[in-house]
């Protein structure tokens, strides 16, 4: 088994664990990256969409291309960043303050490092229906990377579950592929993402049928089709059923963040609906209850990805702030005003409600220091 | 294979292709890009089923494409229960539909 050490670990390498890495890196901190993924960049490789969030955080530029600026600058400091990449962090182990990793399938080991930075993203939710684990029904997320990063087309005809920004965004990805929408169906009855997004789709044919939700896959070993329920009021079906062909069922009903690694390290997490699972409580540093790990982006509480990258960049130049390098504090005022700014007026309500909830002005003293 | 022909703003430098490399699934000879993962390339080969559950033997193809769920393991050159969504195919690969839990090979592993 192989030992690392590093002065911060930083696990995932999406916008939240780059911008960490870079801001960290800048002040000399040695900074290892470790991403599951066969490349780094996280959510937005499979983002071909121009992005919405702040200047500061590249609005208007294609996800993807957020993601090589990102990655170019990490190479200014490249001295003192290592990447791994391919490798999946497994565990902490707090009483030797060590990690547990795993490259490829079959090769493991330790790394020791001072500080750690979780910015693991989230994961996908599945609902329950009959047929669910056909093949087929896929998650919104590996849609797009089978499509948006390797080129390879998920199927003929889809059946979109969810109306939010992410199903309403893969829905136009798919018909920009090339592929069929055979209608996206969502159990509210008001479409969940931006308007732009849904009248995009709609444009081009494809129906939004409100209150309706997938009652269950069709499909002996491969998904060939679903059928579809009408919802009343009280989300209960109304009886009113329509069964369609499909090959591809894509579900985006949601992210949960992604957290197990904080748990572990015995930071204090609470469930807070607003952010869509259990989160870490953090302060203006976002640092968590353990002094020695930070967390960012999604795993923090499903937002964006604009958000995502300055907490990213907050939780750096805090982590190395704490090593005892030479940093620029006042960095974190300005850090705080785009915060603020991304999540000011109503769009960023529920964000600020679920901040509050697990918001500490400062930790109380520890014992064991 | 079934790829992306045209896309309005991805060109084909975009996609994330290795060489041309042939790999087996089930003994049949198939061609995929090296580096891109296994079960990417056998969807681009009209592959979807990747293995049968244990005991309700349900055909499970994959789901979350990022190495969390487990639903595409597979028996790649002799080892099981491989995440195929997060490991990159290379030349000559053996990949093999794996039926129930997955046997490790007893031999490999005294010899290590
Ligand atoms: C379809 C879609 C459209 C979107 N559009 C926009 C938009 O227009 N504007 C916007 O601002 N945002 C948008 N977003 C949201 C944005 O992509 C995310 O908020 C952002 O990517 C979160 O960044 P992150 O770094 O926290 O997480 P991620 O990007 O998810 O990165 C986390 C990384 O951590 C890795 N990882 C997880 N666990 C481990 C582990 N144990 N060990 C090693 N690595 C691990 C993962 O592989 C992943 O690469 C969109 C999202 C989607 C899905
Ligand atoms: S598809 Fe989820 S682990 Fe491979």
């Amino acid at each position: 088994m192989t030992d690392i050490s590093t002065d911060i670990l930083v696990v995932g390498g999406g916008p939240a664990g780059l911008s960490a890495a870079s801001e960290a890196a800048s002040y000399g901190a040695r900074v290892l990256i470790v991403e599951s993924d066969l490349q780094l960049g996280g959510q937005l490789v499979k983002q071909t969409h121009k992005f919405f969030g702040s200047r500061d955080e590249y609005a208007g530029t294609r996800g993807y291309k957020i993601a090589d600026i990102l990655l170019s600058e990490i190479k200014e400091n490249e001295q003192n960043v290592k990447v791994m990449i391919n490798t999946t962090v497994t565990g902490y182990y707090s009483e030797d303050r060590t990690f547990t990793a795993m490259s490829g399938e079959e090769s493991y080991m330790c790394i020791r490092a001072q500080r750690a930075i979780v910015a693991a993203g989230a994961s996908e939710r599945l609902i329950p229906f009959p047929n669910n684990d056909l093949p087929g029904v896929y998650g919104a997320g590996a849609v797009q990377t089978l499509m948006n990063v390797y080129g390879v087309v998920p199927g003929k005809r889809v059946l979109m579950v969810g109306a939010g920004n992410i199903g309403l965004i893969v829905s136009y990805q798919l018909m920009q592929a090339g592929v069929e929408v055979a209608a996206v169906v969502e159990a509210m009855p008001k479409i969940g993402g931006y308007w732009v997004h849904a009248a995009k789709i709609r444009r081009l044919g494809v129906p939004i049928l409100l209150r309706h939700s997938i009652k269950e896959a069709v499909g002996e070993r491969v998904v060939e089709g679903a059928v579809i329920m009408e919802l009343d009021d009280k989300f209960a079906p109304t009886g009113q059923e329509l069964r369609m062909d499909c090959d591809v069922i894509c579900m985006a009903v949601g992210l949960s963040p992604t957290t197990e690694i904080l748990s572990q390290a015995g930071c204090r997490m609470k469930y807070v609906p607003e952010l869509c699972g259990l989160v870490a409580e953090r302060d203006r540093a976002m640092r968590t209850s353990n002094p020695d790990f930070w967390s960012a982006g999604d795993a923090t509480g499903i937002e964006e990805a604009s958000a995502a990258m300055v907490e990213g960049r907050i939780a750096g130049l805090c982590a190395a702030d704490s090593l005892g390098l030479p940093v620029k504090m006042t960095k974190l005022d300005e850090y705080w005003t785009r915060l603020d700014h991304l999540r000011a007026g109503e769009v960023g309500s529920k964000i600020r409600a679920g901040i509050d909830k697990v918001y500490r002005d400062k930790w109380e003293v520890r014992l064991d220091g | 294979m079934e790829l992306i022909a045209e896309h309005p703003v991805l060109d084909a430098s975009c996609f994330k292709r290795g060489e041309k490399v042939e790999f087996t699934f089930d003994g049949r000879s198939m061609d995929g890009y090296e580096g891109a993962p296994i079960a990417v390339s056998l969807h681009a080969n009209g592959i979807r089923v990747y293995r049968e559950t244990p005991e309700m033997k349900r055909a499970r193809g994959f789901f979350c494409a990022i190495g969390k769920c487990s639903s595409c393991f597979m028996v790649v050159d002799g080892v099981p229960n491989v995440r195929t969504c997060v490991t990159p195919l290379r030349a000559g690969m053996r990949v093999e539909t794996q039926h129930g839990r997955g046997r490790a090979a007893i031999t490999a592993m005294l010899s290590e």
